[in-house]
């Protein structure tokens, strides 16, 4: 009878009741959000990632603004059908370098999580200029302006320091050599550098079919063309590391 | 609590409290409600020790049954591969060379290759596999072939892929600019030419006499095309880039060259025997020539390269 009693009190009191309430709910995000942060196997041990380039970084800015994500998930889910469809399922560690992440939750359109190498440039420049002249019963939007448009970062510099903050392992070359790096990979009259030693698997060529302009249509498609490239997840040695996972 | 009394009309008591006369029945839960409920709680103890819940310090706790979402994803798709490993494992033994003499496997090979065309290919070779004669999609329906149109070269440019850097040298070409190196005349004369070879247009002599400077290497001297660097036959009605004159000045000044991914990392080496079969059976399909078909420099194994 005394608990009853004892608890009586917090039911009349609303102050009481509710400082309670938080310090509940408190407990059980902890529990649930908190292990993610120092559990082993949040993210995969697998190799190849690594941060984007400044211009697939830009190019994602662009998906971003653009809201592809209202149409597109990046999230290939364990499953036979999404796998028969896709390709093999999305890892967590291949979206660990995302700030926001494009996990997604609605799809009108397919999951790009492994659209890079499977179209070329020139189908995504078509696509995304005219998507019905390619996939006739398509009900997305034209994007054509992308490639009227200069790609104008403000300070790409600036954007991955940002990042550079919240994890993502750009080194200091990497931010020093950021808006180079930018313009470079685009353009194939101008010298690189060292931006594939930096920048492993980075594709290096002009994207738009306009090699005169470094537009906002080469960023998007340099993003898109990198999307689940990086960690060859068919590869022994990944298959191995997954095939040992247990908890999840 | 003070004046907790049982109601007489319902034998169930009071909570005790009176407002103006007003009192409150301390009706209890149902009991089907709250048997449910402990045995809610119950369940829930239950699930937590054979499925994964708990985190600790490295790991969550695995669970008595083992359980993934990934494991059971993996036993669906062994136990779906087992499903169709008969046909599968035939397709897998028959020389790709001699598979349209079985037609009953062919058959099989040919339903499987749609489907695979139907979530790989459509998007570029359209669902019909018509292509498109303007954004350089080659239609697969006909006998016009750019890298030839038997079964087992079919298969070796889907798993190759077409101009992929990366990747061995047979689907390699590349077709040069010719932006600033002819007089607008001269441009006008040589694509006049290029008309004429499938008789859309008056022979041209002066067109004639640059194409066969430029252009014969590569397309022939009568516009025959050549298989072996993939340079598109110009005597005929088929066109990849559009086939009218300013379409064919555009192409000869910044040529457009087609790209197709290497499916050899990307689908099993079934899956792409079958689609070489679909595409073979489209309509076009060439018996084997041994002029044509190149010799395959390093076997696919379907592996994806490291």
């Amino acid at each position: 009878m005394s608990i009853i009693s004892t608890h009586k009190k917090i039911e009349r009191n609303v102050t009481v009741l509710a400082g309670l309430a938080f310090i509940t709910v408190t407990i059980g995000g902890i529990v649930e959000i908190a292990p993610l942060f120092w559990i082993d196997n949040t993210i995969e041990k697998v190799d190849g990632m690594r941060p984007y380039t400044p211009l697939e970084q830009a190019g994602r800015d662009i998906y971003v603004r653009e809201g592809c994500y209202v149409c597109h998930s990046q999230m290939i889910r364990p499953f036979r059908d999404e796998q028969e469809r896709y390709g093999h399922y999305s890892l967590a560690a291949e979206s660990m370098y995302d700030h926001p992440f494009q996990w997604g939750s609605k799809r009108t359109g397919p999951d790009l999580a492994r659209v890079g190498g499977r179209y070329s440039d020139a189908w995504h420049v078509q696509h995304l200029t005219n998507p019905e002249a390619v996939v006739p019963d398509s009900v997305m939007p034209k994007y054509g302006f992308l490639a009227d448009t200069d790609l104008h970062v403000a300070d790409m510099k600036a954007n991955l320091t940002a990042l550079n903050r919240v994890g993502v392992p750009y080194t200091k070359a990497d931010i020093e050599k950021a808006d180079a790096d930018l313009m470079a990979q685009a353009d194939p009259n101008a010298d690189a550098g060292d931006l594939e030693k930096r920048y492993p698997k980075a594709q290096i060529r002009d994207f738009d079919g306009n090699p005169d302009r470094v537009t906002e249509m080469d960023a998007l498609i340099a993003y898109l063309q990198v999307l689940g490239t990086l960690v060859d997840v068919n590869a022994p040695a990944a298959q191995e590391e997954l095939a040992k996972e247990k908890g999840r | 609590m003070a004046n907790k009394r049982i109601d007489e009309a319902t034998q169930t008591e009071t909570v005790g409290h009176e407002w103006d006369g007003i009192e409150e029945l301390n009706t209890p839960l149902p009991r089907w409600w709250l048997w449910s409920f402990y045995g809610c709680i119950a369940f829930a103890i239950g699930y937590m020790i054979v499925y994964p819940a708990i985190p600790m310090v490295h790991k969550a706790t695995e669970g008595t049954l083992g359980w993934s979402s990934r494991g059971q994803l993996a036993e669906e798709m062994k136990e779906a591969d087992a499903a169709r490993s008969t046909v599968r494992a035939k397709i897998a033994a028959v020389d790709i060379v001699k598979l349209p003499e079985q037609p009953d496997l062919m058959a099989q090979a040919v339903a499987g290759g749609a489907a695979a065309f139907k979530v790989n290919c459509v998007q570029c070779h359209g669902s019909g596999a018509a292509g498109s004669q303007t954004l350089g999609y080659p239609n697969l329906n006909d006998d016009d072939w750019l890298w030839g149109g038997d079964i087992k070269t079919i298969e070796y440019t889907i798993t190759h892929g077409i101009r992929q850097a990366n990747d061995d040298d047979l689907r390699q070409s590349a077709m040069p600019p010719f932006a600033g190196v002819f007089e607008p005349q001269q441009l006008d004369a040589l694509a006049t030419h290029v008309l004429s070879l499938s008789g859309k247009a008056k022979p041209n002599a002066q067109g004639a006499q640059i194409y066969a400077d430029n252009c014969v290497v590569c397309h022939g001297d009568k516009g025959q095309g050549d298989r072996t660097v993939g340079a598109p036959r110009l005597a005929d009605a088929i066109w990849l880039y559009g086939g009218t004159k300013a379409d064919i000045e555009k192409q000869i000044l910044n040529p457009r060259m087609g790209q197709m991914p290497h499916w050899g990392g990307r689908l099993d080496p079934v899956t792409i025997k079958m689609l070489a079969a679909y595409v073979y059976s489209l309509g076009g399909g060439e018996k084997i020539a041994q002029t044509t078909t190149p010799e395959p420099v390093k076997q696919d194994d379907g592996q994806p390269q490291q």
